[in-house]
């Protein structure tokens, strides 16, 4: 590495200004101090950068789907504890705890509706339910919303952000990539279209199993896409990893994803190949 | 059997093992007769092996598991099967001598043979990656597989690896889409699929070549999301807890059978499967037999339709909405 060249970028002074966060918000792509409101309208994408800011699951289905098309499926399923987990907090408080802060019982919202009059079948992950991890009811939720699909012979949509399996329901969190990827073989085999939207950030075990699968696979930009976390590489090999690397253009350019998409033409480009594939 | 790295809990084992060597040793020098006390020591010898063996604690299993001298693929290979011929290639980009795959006889009957491989020392770890696949290998085992489905032959894999390999490489050529394919295509191979756990069934990387009709396990093989030491480092911030973490996911021979995933436990010999290659492999050989005559009396059908059932069974979930109405 050049010598002269700095490391860090100096402080700004708008780094240490408190923002009142349900005003403003600062984008963590370009610095720039933006509107929440403006933010919101523009589907929490940067108008100046382009940051694509991280979303919920509702707001991916409010973006998706055609207005009050959406039915909500299996919002009862609620995981077990299978291995009676403890570490330093026992599993089922976490649950509960990430049930209140979420509204929701697992890290999946699944369901039917329309895309431009089209029924899919969709669920969509959310990183904010410990960390969209996957154990047994984020995979029962996907196979169900994929069996959905085969029984309507409509598509399937999975929406995936994760930091991988959900490590307190062990083996058995493991074994929903075969589930998953189970139900995307008879999609697979009944002709019907699967698509994969990769959003930041898609690691472990979701990449390493239906998120890579897609008939296409859309990644939002600059978003992290991986098997191994960044810090697991770096530890295993000992030197700094290249710049962008698991990022959203890194896996375009190897080959692994098939289109990067701006949040703000999502439903465009997935109405656009539905219609390929299904008319 | 060279004499290995001491485990801990094999240390009084040892002990009397080399009690036995100086005796015998003695007796040749000597001349006296040392039947009755080299008896009585055998004898407490395998006791004891048993009694240790028997209550391994969870992270104790673990070392096991990867323990250095443990039969690896290709020595179960050479003594499960005959007829062995190696196959090489992912016909993409590499050779990838963490897996290896070829065709062999299970009792006179055809099969293809799939597994990872360790290396026995630093050389050959270093051709090996110590049994961590990059993607090529997990294309290759995929090839090999679907050549068997062409020809209406059964697949045996053999797990053994710390996880598929967290490298530059491995993520530029898609190790998530390379395993990701290998579980969806596994689920619908048209040939019976068996797995044996030999030793370390490593997350994401074990289930690569892991979704089969029957899951096996060595008696001290171990099957896990994440390996005790990244577990305790996430959740416990230190990898110092790993005994805690291996206790906590559940990941021996036994819980996996409890948890339903595991079909069946292959005992070991007395002293674990390093201490008696030979007898390890009969007693796979035994099982192999056993359950592939068990599958291949199945049609495509059905057999399709168990391994789906199989895996859309895994999980512990309620309906809260259907207990309320």
């Amino acid at each position: 590495m050049a010598w002269f060249r700095k490391d860090k970028k100096p402080l700004k002074a708008e780094d240490r200004r408190d923002l009142p966060g349900d005003v403003f918000e600062k984008c963590n792509g370009c610095g720039e101090i933006l509107y929440s409101e403006k933010l919101a309208q523009n589907l929490e994408v940067c108008p100046t950068c382009g940051h694509h800011f991280r979303i919920n699951a509702e707001q991916y289905v409010a973006l998706l789907m055609d207005e009050g098309s959406f039915e909500e499926i299996d919002a009862g399923l609620r995981s077990g504890d299978p291995l009676s987990f403890k570490d330093l907090k026992p599993y089922t408080e976490r649950l509960r705890a990430a049930e209140k802060k979420v509204g929701r019982l697992d890290a999946v919202l699944s369901g039917v509706g329309t895309v431009d009059g089209l029924p899919v079948a969709l669920a969509v992950m959310d990183f904010r339910f410990i960390g969209g991890s996957m154990g047994s009811v984020v995979g029962e939720k996907i196979a169900r919303a994929g069996r959905i699909a085969l029984e309507k012979k409509t598509p399937l949509i999975v929406v995936n952000a994760s930091g991988g399996a959900r490590m307190q329901e062990g083996v058995i969190s493991l074994m929903q990539m075969a589930k998953t990827s189970g139900v995307l073989a008879r999609l697979h085999e009944a002709g019907l279209p699967y698509i994969s939207i990769i959003t930041d950030p898609t690691t472990g075990g979701v990449t390493a199993s239906h998120a890579m699968l897609g008939d296409v696979n859309i990644a939002e930009p600059k978003a992290l896409i991986g098997f191994a976390g960044p810090r697991v590489i770096e530890e295993t090999i000992r030197q700094e990893l290249p710049e962008g690397f698991q990022r959203a253009e890194f896996l375009l350019e190897h080959g692994m994803v098939d289109r990067i998409v701006d949040r703000r033409d999502l439903k465009l480009m997935v109405s656009r190949l539905l219609h390929h594939m299904t008319d | 059997m060279a004499a290995s790295p001491r485990l801990e809990f094999e240390k009084d084992i040892l002990e009397i093992q080399g009690q036995i060597q100086k005796l015998v040793e003695m007796a040749e020098e000597s001349g006296f007769d040392v039947t009755e006390q080299l008896e009585d020591l055998r004898t407490k010898l395998e006791t004891l092996k048993e009694d240790t063996y028997k209550n391994l604690t969870p992270i104790e299993q673990v070392q096991v598991a990867r323990h250095p001298r443990r039969p690896y693929t290709l020595d179960h290979i050479e003594r499960v099967f005959t007829d062995w011929i190696e196959l090489h290639g992912d016909r993409a980009f590499r050779d990838d001598e963490a897996i290896v795959a070829g065709w062999a006889r299970l009792d006179g009957q055809s099969v293809m043979v799939v597994g990872h491989q360790k290396g026995r020392d630093i050389k050959e770890n270093l051709r090996r990656n110590f049994g961590m696949a990059h993607p090529e290998g997990y294309r290759k085992a995929l090839r090999f597989m679907r050549q068997a489905e062409k020809f209406g032959r059964p697949v045996i894999t053999f797990i053994d690896t710390p996880g598929a390999y967290p490298g530059i490489g491995s993520e530029e050529r898609g190790i998530s889409e390379a395993i990701a394919f290998n579980l969806r295509e596994m689920t619908h191979l048209r040939v019976p699929l068996i797995s044996v756990v030999i030793g370390e069934g490593g997350s994401g990387g074990a289930l690569g070549i892991g979704v089969t009709d029957r899951i096996l396990m060595l008696e001290h093989s171990i099957y896990s999301v994440i390996s005790p030491e990244g577990c305790a480092a996430i959740l416990w911030r230190s990898a110092e807890h790993r005994e805690k973490a291996a206790t906590a996911l559940r990941l021996t021979s036994k819980d996996l059978l409890s948890l339903g995933i595991a079909d069946e436990i292959i005992q070991e010999p007395p002293g674990g499967a390093h201490s008696d290659w030979d007898g390890t492999a009969s007693s796979i050989q035994e099982a192999l037999v056993r359950h592939l005559k068990e599958l291949c009396k199945l049609s495509t059908g059905k057999l399709l339709k168990a391994r789906w059932n199989k895996y859309d069974a895994i999980g512990e979930w309620s309906d809260t909405e259907a207990e309320g109405s």
